[in-house]
């Protein structure tokens, strides 16, 4: 059964307050840092100085020796995780580089690179032994930057990775973890064929995703190899399965119970902490707490990278356009895996391109390993092919709205990696933007307009939920994803829809990873498509024993029984004549009809649906200071069906935001020895309040027919245009192209300078 | 090294305790009185996760020591409600959807709280700035806004059109 007609919809689609909100309104709700458990000790990290260094000798003697020490670990303390085991279920990670990220071994990689762990009975005992770890260094040369560390002779961070995906196989190592290539067509015959063809280059830094929780966990493992773990992340699942393959310990023997969790944007898909506290645990016999402070955050965990796009356009002057040819070059950091290939995908994936190829390469060097940020790769490809979208428009003087209707992907498109679109929502997006009111307000001096659109994939995968009739009629559902934005809500939502029951009746938990079967982790926009299914399937389900048990009451066949609004009726004048049973009275009486009421779903969720959206953004730049306000913007999205449109609304407005951060202020800025010189949020600027308008939305609703409610994933795909929307935005205000992320008010004041030398004169 | 006594009075209740000299003002609420409703988002004053009220005044309680908090009255988010009564910032929290992850919504709330009691009837531009200490990741602050904006209005008895 589905739900696709939304006339039909009582809860769905309505705005009720979200489970956990008192919780959180009023300090109850606890996070990864929140929790103790008695005779609790603190850990800390001792980090490596160095960009890239080699770990000659770690001396942990006086830091043992130090009152309230309980335990000091060295990457000698971990297991060797083999190439036979760095893999563990369908979870991309990598979990060989992951454990040798967690701690070192042999070498330190990055500046922030963890080298040993304390535990102490007190913080302040903690980082004072930590002083007295002595390690002996030999500073080996650095590289930071993609080009250089592509470079010949630039400094190897690892001697056995040869470049995959060229042929013949290399036979030297390189710090090109992997090239990665899709074509469509003949591009070179379409640049022939163009009338007019451009070529541009777009540099990125990296930016952190900024999540203002920092990683915190309570371990705690028992002399027999029973652990339990409190930890905020994106996945209880993800940190049972990575940790128990970190230390060496069998997954049933960790109990992973998920905190609530103060933001991650995919960089919370990764462990960090969790093998370091357990083995500090398992060593000391006591719980260990650990807490990363900013500067930890900053320095040692997943931004995402910092790049170099090179896009190529060739097109008619009638605005068809006639190939796109895209070079991505992706800083990995210190491991291998950069999302560059996403990058490469999704750049192009927005068109209707006849001849196209993309190339990408995946770049180790002396920086923190990146992880997911909203979309991985995908902001990145974007800029550079929507930026240059824009800039073609400006040659063949066409509105770039136009060219993208002209252009754009629709069903029956097949995209340069190969898929063919049906039911996407791309042109709905670009009507809904000629449509609004923002498009046509005028504009000032030194103000401008941009508009920049986006694809992201969405996510699929692995789910469970159970859903329990209590005595009393209320209902449990129990999920297995931790709730980062919202999604208790949209899961009791859909459940209550489909029992027919108010919303205040059903109790969304996220169980630990005892409680409930196998989900995977919060993360690829995933959770209430392939959760929502999940829980779905369980309240229908429930619904047919509900039916059954009904059927006893009356002693009739269960065919013979209705289930609407929230009831059990005779199906009609055949099934006998019989009062309507609710919920209550059903599960009140479960013990005489056949026991407890409930059912569990696991699934592995296809067809999530791709997400596509279109912004608008609107500037006025200070041509004096340099500086960029955003007057307005308007995000335009195709989401399927919004389950708790608020919250949809909210995702939008938050990777809007992330977005112009990354457009205007972030990155990160490493001084010549590969040390970052700004590890906190005073020199690392995310948005505040008074940085912005309101951000308003619109939400294009072409539902996906693969989901039950027609939920599509919405998450990311709001942090895919803004960047080009800005740069498009300013170019229209000043006619400054600016290709180099972020565009701060240095590089704008440089940029007026250069173009206008006698103002900077005066 | 021996501890400091303090006197206090937190969410109106005198309370004594005892910390170390180096202790943060957050480190006491979190670690010794079990009050984890604040949160430590930078440590650095830059984020305002740890906001608390200090005699009428918005502080952050990571910049502010444990014994600086002697003779003071403090509210942190814990104090805002009145028993089961939300405060409006609260219940509008909640009703705009102001709030994602949760994680920095202790510190705007109370941060929106210590602006309406100065200021009922802030425009968007005085809660942008007041509020602009406070970060969130989640949002894009809109919803947070609208949801102070709206409590404003209910405390000055106005029916809330945001």
């Amino acid at each position: 059964m589905s739900y696709l007609d939304k006339a039909t919809l009582r809860v769905v689609g309505t705005r009720p307050i979200r489970p956990d909100g008192v919780d959180k309104v009023t300090g109850r709700a606890n996070f990864g840092a929140d929790m103790v458990m008695p005779g609790m000790l603190w850990g800390k990290i001792k980090r490596s100085p160095h960009a890239h260094a080699r770990i000659l000798s770690i001396d942990t003697q006086k830091a043992l020796a130090l009152p309230g020490v309980k335990s000091v670990i060295t990457g000698a303390d971990f297991p060797v995780v083999t190439p036979e085991r760095a893999h563990i279920g369908a979870a991309p990670a990598n979990l060989r580089d992951l454990s040798r990220n967690v701690i070192a071994r042999g070498k330190a990689l990055y500046e922030g690179h963890a080298v040993a762990a304390v535990a102490a009975t007190s913080q302040a005992a903690a980082e004072q032994a930590l002083d007295l770890i002595e390690v002996e260094y030999e500073i080996l040369p650095h590289v930071m930057d993609v080009e250089a560390a592509m470079a010949d002779g630039a400094p190897l961070l690892h001697d056995d990775i040869f470049t995959a995906g060229i042929e013949p196989k290399p036979t030297k190592p390189s710090n090109v973890s992997k090239v990665v290539r899709f074509a469509k067509g003949d591009v070179e015959a379409g640049f022939r064929e163009a009338d007019i063809v451009i070529e541009r280059r777009y540099t990125t830094q990296p930016v952190h995703q900024g999540y203002i929780e920092p990683h915190a966990c309570l371990v705690s493992v028992a002399p027999d190899g029973q652990c339990t773990i409190f930890s905020s992340s994106q996945g209880q699942f993800m940190v049972r399965a990575y940790t128990s393959r970190i230390v060496g310990a069998d997954i049933a023997n960790i109990r992973a119970i998920p905190a609530e969790i103060g933001g991650g944007f995919g960089g919370k898909t990764i462990v960090y902490l969790e093998p370091l506290a357990y083995m500090l645990s398992k060593k000391s016999g006591r719980a260990v707490k650990m807490v990363m402070t900013r500067e930890e955050v900053f320095r040692a965990t997943g931004p995402a990278p910092g790049a170099i796009v090179e896009v190529k356009l060739g097109a008619k002057k009638d605005g068809h356009i006639t190939a796109a040819q895209s070079i991505l070059k992706y800083q990995a950091g210190a491991f291998q895996g950069s999302p560059v290939q996403q990058g490469c995908i999704c750049g192009l994936a927005v068109y209707d391109f006849p001849n196209a190829l993309t190339i990408g390469y995946d770049v180790l060097c002396n920086r923190p390993k990146v992880a997911a940020y909203r979309a991985p790769g995908a902001p990145i490809g974007s800029f550079g092919v929507e930026s240059c979208i824009d800039e073609l428009a400006g040659a063949l003087n066409i509105d770039p709205l136009k060219l993208r209707e002209i252009n754009g992907a629709k069903d029956g498109t097949k995209a340069t990696h190969g898929v063919t679109w049906v039911n996407i929502g791309y042109q709905k997006t670009l009507e809904a933007a000629r449509a609004t009111e923002h498009l046509k307000a005028p504009l000032g001096p030194n103000q401008g307009r941009g508009i920049a659109s986006g694809y992201w994939h969405n996510a699929g995968g692995e789910s469970s939920a159970a859903v329990h009739v209590n005595e009393d009629g209320t209902v449990t559902v129990t999920e297995g994803h931790p709730d980062i934005g919202g999604s208790r809500a949209s899961m009791a939502m859909m459940v209550a829809e489909v029992l027919g029951i108010p919303f205040e009746n059903v109790r969304p938990v996220v169980g630990d990873t005892t409680s409930i079967g196998f989900s995977a982790s919060t993360g690829g926009s995933r959770v209430t498509f392939a959760g929502g299914m999940a829980v779905t399937q369980a309240a229908q389900k429930v619904v047919e024993v509900l039916k059954q048990r009904a059927a006893i009451i009356w002693d009739i066949s269960p065919e013979a029984v209705e289930w609407r609004d929230g009831k059990a009726y005779p199906a009609g004048a055949n099934a006998g004549s019989f009062e309507p049973l609710d919920l209550a009275t059903i599960g009140n009486r479960s013990a005489r009809t056949g026991g407890p009421i409930s059912a569990e779903v696991q699934i592995n969720a296809q067809g999530q649906g791709p997400g596509f959206a279109t912004h608008i953004c609107d500037v006025e730049v200070d041509r004096e200071t340099g500086h960029v306000k955003i007057l307005r913007y308007t995000a335009i999205q195709d989401v399927g069906r919004a389950i708790h449109p608020s919250y949809v609304e909210g995702q939008m407005q938050g990777g809007v935001t992330q977005g112009i951060g990354w457009a205007l202020s972030e990155e990160y800025i490493y001084d010549k020895d590969g040390r970052l010189e700004n590890p906190g949020f005073l020199d690392y600027r995310i948005p505040v309040a008074s940085d912005l308008p309101m951000i308003d939305t619109v939400m294009v609703e072409v539902p996906n027919p693969r989901h039950p409610f027609g939920a599509r994933g919405v998450g990311e795909v709001p942090l895919v245009p803004p960047m080009a929307a800005v740069a498009n935005a300013i170019h229209a205000a000043t006619g400054i192209r600016l290709r180099d992320l972020p565009m701060s008010p240095p590089k704008l004041r440089a940029a007026f300078d250069a173009v206008s030398p006698k103002l900077a004169a005066e | 090294m021996s501890k400091h006594h303090v006197t206090t009075v937190i969410n109106g209740e005198p309370m004594e305790f005892l910390c170390e000299a180096q202790q943060t003002l957050l480190d006491v609420l979190r670690d010794e009185l079990g009050l984890t409703g604040s949160k430590e988002g930078c440590g650095s004053g830059d984020c305002g996760a740890c906001s608390v009220i200090v005699d009428d005044r918005l502080v952050c309680s990571c910049l502010m020591l444990g014994v600086e908090a002697e003779g003071k009255k403090i509210t942190t988010v814990e104090g805002i409600a009145e028993g089961d009564k939300l405060h409006p910032v609260q219940q509008k929290f909640l009703e705009h959807a102001a709030l994602q992850c949760g994680f920095c919504t202790p510190g705007f709330i109370v941060a929106a709280k210590a602006l309406l009691d100065e200021n009922r009837n802030p425009t968007e531009e005085e809660t942008r700035y007041w509020l602009a200490g406070n970060l969130c990741r989640c949002t894009g602050y809109d919803k947070i806004i609208r949801a102070v904006l709206d409590a404003a209005a209910e405390i000055r008895g106005e029916a809330g059109a945001v």
